[in-house]
């Protein structure tokens, strides 16, 4: 600042201090010089020019760049629209990644206490493995409680998830909940309507969620009321709690019933021992109590009660604490370890994003820059007319900087439109985080950093330009400039054609599963859960009704649906077994009947028949079974088993009836001498529709069963249902296969463009030598050809790679053809020449007089 | 080419400055203005309507001697151009016409 005006302000200032008093006048004084300093002021060092120049941000200008920018893009309008609408996808890609992870990683921050809430899991030795279980013994309640509870603020013991039926008068769900000691609601942080936290005191009560407490009671006070759970136990209300969101593990959790109830109801605390891993333990350790630490304590609490019992000693338990903030994300162990879970699809997704983003990003600028090469001129003679080079810069900036908030705009449009249908491939309820500043700071911050970025070459390349060089035509970009962009087009082209690839083995991978014959028939067999007495009991007239009106075919019961056994038990003794095997095979309870409900293949001996009283104790095993027993003539041997001597009578053909993907495991039939059949399988007759026969069974089914409402699965639905992660994957795949083609495709017509651009000249005297179309349009796509070749080359062996990894994760699995890696390629190189083909016919029909004539 | 505008703001500064005469300089015709027309007005727009006033040619500067209580500095003095004069006195025609064209009556009922 100047002399004189430092000597104004003084005296301003005395003078303020005089008029308005000393401390507005510091305010006022300081104001003054903040406004005096260079950018906001006028120069005060007056040039004496014909012509003032105006400062390179005065608003003059900026109105003036802005005007030139909007000029620039209406004038070429496909190439703006291209630029535009690559960035704004690249971006919107982003963006719902970006919301995605943001959900995922915000899983569980409902609850307040979620860096201190724990779950108790316990690894075992099995068959020489460690396995990693979340179940827990009743005991250990009580355990941590006594021996180790100063280490803990919360400890609470839970059923596992559990479907019963409530009701209040005439009003059934069935509902999902747990059976959870009174901590819980304090631990969990539940936000109470309704009554208070310690409603779970008493040991006759239950607390319900909102949406649940209106099921029943619609907008009466529930408080007090009664309900029964399964039409054993009757509870009063105690409490409303607020929903639990989606993000939270316990989302489904629709009541919560008091631990007692469920003990003491069933007698649980006399029958059960260590051995019975039937429950769950959560935790939340004291204030200031460290999570390792408190880990490290517990880990011997039950070796410490179980190494003297010969049952649980070889399992050598060791118990660890799983945190809150890790279970969605680190959910996995192998061997003991934690080998992470979703965090590699947050990975993974994460990495694509930047990916696109990156690749959109790029291809802006190589758009923005071979079309700045037209321009040079255009900066020729601005600089002639007497632009400074400052004017210049803010010029080509203001120009990225605008095409790049366009896009912005467009990429939350975009996003906007699209989250609906991502929503629903994802399985997430998302919304866009309006008011959260996280995500405008991001989107803005990135929105200028590319529009800087892309707007740098010109910007302080052109523009450094002698104005006589570039307005005599000497100036040409160098052979070297078209290198970077060969190489961006080569891994754009690299990984659309890994992600092609990819996603046709995702979904043959998919479709040779769903065509894996299962070794039953699934159309129109239906199950239906029996979870009460007056089920079980009404079962036979049910049976004996459907099948006298020719509904159904066959109705029997079983321990598991046919589409998801899986109670495994050990301990099994038979001729020729080897010493020391800790055996496991697939258990299932039936009744007489299964067979033919299911219709199951008998491969050698024959099915269970009430023709014979001895098949009682009568096995029938799967093949897979033989093989593991190592029977060689199966009918006839004996085995020991549940505390009785069974006769093998039959061998049924393998059945696929847990995971698709999956060998499939030794499986034995018995019949249900126990009382363990939870399911009746209904098979429909094939020529009564499906809607027909649900509405005779559903009416049927509520004759003899007036108290349960009815609920059914079709094992049909049942079985897609274990494809849906694989199609999920498959779907999002190809949905960043389509775009990682569509956004390598802008890459490669703005290379062409620039390309064509810079060989004008040489295609005119080509052409005035005598050259055909088409030789032009071979010569000017021969490289791109080889670009995409080479893409290929490194694509192939990559998706090669990562292909064969990923099915490394299925037993049964697709084999990888050559053909999908041809088909991928050919596709990638016919979409190359369509591309490109647009622009050399464009160059090659251009009049050479025109092309020329400039010189 | 036409003729450079003389805006309102740059008026009474002009005019300020044409009052001050030899003692005008930015601080002196932020205060008269200040204490003569009770119009709060701050001193950085004082310096930039001057400067402007300046690249328009309506005034021109010279530095004068310095004075203690500004810390021994010298001043920017200002002084009206032939052509800041020929602009103020145009200004001053243009609303005496104007004020001529108001009938007497009106102004009388004005209280003018």
């Amino acid at each position: 600042m100047e002399d004189e005006l430092l000597g104004d302000l003084l005296e301003m200032y005395a003078y303020w201090v005089s008029t308005v008093g000393p401390s507005k006048a510091r305010w006022r004084y300081a104001l003054a010089v903040i406004r005096l300093i260079r950018p906001f002021s006028g120069t005060t060092v007056k040039q004496s020019t014909e012509y003032p120049q105006p400062f390179f941000l005065h608003p003059v200008m900026i109105r003036n760049y802005i005007k030139i920018a909007f000029r620039n893009l209406v004038k070429n309008k496909v190439y703006s629209f291209i630029n535009v609408a690559g960035l704004a996808t690249g971006m919107a890609v982003a963006m719902l990644i970006g919301l995605w992870i943001w959900d995922e990683l915000s899983v569980n921050t409902y609850h307040q206490n979620h860096d201190r809430i724990a779950q108790v899991m316990q690894h075992q030795i099995i068959n020489g493995g460690i396995e990693t279980w979340d179940s827990q013994a009743l005991q250990l309640g009580h355990e941590l409680h006594h021996t180790y509870g100063s280490n803990f603020k919360h400890v609470v013991m839970t059923s596992g998830a559990v479907f019963p039926i409530l009701s209040v008068g005439d009003r059934k769900f069935a509902k999902g909940g747990r059976f959870m000691e009174p901590a819980a609601p304090d631990m969990l942080t539940l936000t109470m309507l309704k009554g208070t936290r310690a409603g779970l005191r008493d040991p006759n009560s239950i607390l319900l969620s909102e949406s649940v407490a209106r099921s029943f009671f619609d907008d009466a006070d529930p408080i007090g009321k009664l309900m029964k759970i399964d039409n054993d136990w009757a509870v009063k209300v105690a409490g409303v709690y607020k929903d639990l969101p989606p993000g939270s593990s316990f989302a489904e959790l629709a009541f919560i019933a008091p631990w007692d109830l469920l003990i003491k109801g069933e007698g649980y605390d006399k029958k059960l021992g260590w051995g019975n891993n039937w429950f769950q333990t959560f935790v939340q350790i004291a204030d200031r109590a460290d999570m390792n630490k408190v880990s490290a304590a517990i880990r011997l609490a039950k070796w410490e009660r179980v190494k003297n019992l010969t049952s649980e000693a070889p399992f050598r338990a060791e118990l660890f604490l799983h945190p809150m903030n890790r279970w969605h994300l680190y959910g996995d162990f192998r061997n003991g370890v934690n080998v992470g879970g979703r965090i590699q699809f947050v990975w993974m997704y994460g990495i694509i994003g930047a990916f696109v983003l990156l690749l959109a990003c790029i291809n802006f600028m190589n758009l923005s820059t071979a079309r700045s090469e037209k321009r040079a001129k255009e900066v020729g003679i601005r600089k002639s007319v007497g632009s400074v080079r400052s004017q210049l810069i803010s010029q080509f900036y203001s120009e990225s900087l605008l095409v790049a908030f366009v896009a912005f705009a467009l990429a939350i449009l975009l996003v906007s439109l699209t989250l609906p249908l991502f929503n629903d491939v994802a399985g997430k309820k998302m919304a866009i985080q309006w008011a959260n500043p996280l995500f405008w700071l991001a989107g803005i911050g990135f929105t200028l950093l590319t529009g800087l970025i892309a707007g740098s070459y010109p910007a302080l390349y052109l523009s450094s330009f002698a104005p006589v060089k570039v307005l005599k035509g000497t100036f040409k970009a160098g052979r070297l400039a078209a290198v970077p962009r060969k190489a961006l087009v080569v891994i754009q082209f690299a990984v659309s054609i890994t992600l092609i690839i990819g996603t046709i083995i995702v979904f043959r991978q998919i479709q040779h599963t769903k065509n894996r014959p299962i070794g039953f028939s699934r159309a129109g067999l239906l199950s239906i859960p029996m979870k009460t007495d007056e089920v079980r009991s009404g079962y036979e007239a049910l049976r004996n009704e459907l099948l006298s009106t020719r509904t159904a075919v066959e109705v029997s019961q079983s321990e598991t649906q046919a589409t998801s056994a899986g109670i495994t038990n050990g301990g099994l003794r038979w001729r020729g077994k080897p010493e020391g095997m800790q055996d496991e095979q697939v258990t299932v309870a039936v009744t007489h009947e299964f067979g033919k409900t299911i219709d199951w293949e008998i491969k050698v001996g024959r099915d269970f028949s009430r023709a014979f009283g001895t098949d009682s104790s009568g096995f029938i095993l799967n093949e897979e079974a033989v093989k593991y027993m190592g029977f060689k003539a199966p009918v006839g041997e004996q085995i020991n088993a549940f505390g009785r001597t069974y006769t093998v009578i039959g061998v049924v053909k393998n059945m696929v009836m847990e995971s698709p993907y999956n060998p499939i495991r030794p499986t034995i039939f018995y019949i249900d001498t126990f009382n363990r059949t939870f399911y009746s399988n209904i098979r429909i007759n094939p020529n009564v529709s499906a809607s027909e026969a649900l509405s005779s069974i559903e009416a049927t089914f509520r004759k003899y069963n007036p108290n349960t409402p009815f609920e059914y699965k079709f094992a049909d639905d049942d079985y897609d249902a274990k494809f849906r992660a694989e199609e999920r994957i498959g779907k999002l795949a190809s949905c960043f296969a389509v775009l990682a083609i569509l956004i390598s495709c802008l890459g490669l017509f703005g290379l062409a463009s620039f390309v064509a651009q810079q060989r004008t000249k040489e295609i005119g005297i080509r052409k005035v030598l005598g050259a055909s179309v088409s030789s032009l349009w071979q010569l000017l796509s021969k490289d791109f050809v080889a670009l995409v070749l080479i893409a290929c080359l490194i694509a192939i062996p990559l998706a090669y790679y990562l292909m064969g990894s990923w099915l490394q994760n299925y037993t049964y699995r697709v084999n990888l053809s050559w053909w999908i890696f041809a088909a991928a390629g050919l596709g990638a190189l016919v979409v190359t020449l369509l591309t490109v083909s647009y622009q050399s016919i464009k160059a090659a029909l251009i009049n050479p007089v025109k092309s020329l004539r400039a010189e | 080419m036409k003729r450079a505008f003389l805006g309102e703001l740059e008026e009474i500064v002009l005019l300020t400055v044409a009052a001050l005469q030899e003692l005008a300089y930015c601080a002196s015709i932020t205060q008269t203005i200040d204490q003569e027309m009770g119009r709060s007005i701050s001193f950085p727009t004082v310096h930039t309507t001057l400067q402007r006033l300046e690249e328009k040619g309506f005034v021109a500067s010279h530095m004068g001697g310095a004075t203690a209580e500004r810390g021994g500095r010298q001043k920017r003095l200002f002084t009206v151009t032939a052509a800041g004069q020929q602009a103020l006195i145009e200004s001053r025609q243009v609303r005496a016409h104007l004020w001529d064209q108001i009938p007497t009556p009106i102004l009388q009922l004005w209280g003018a």
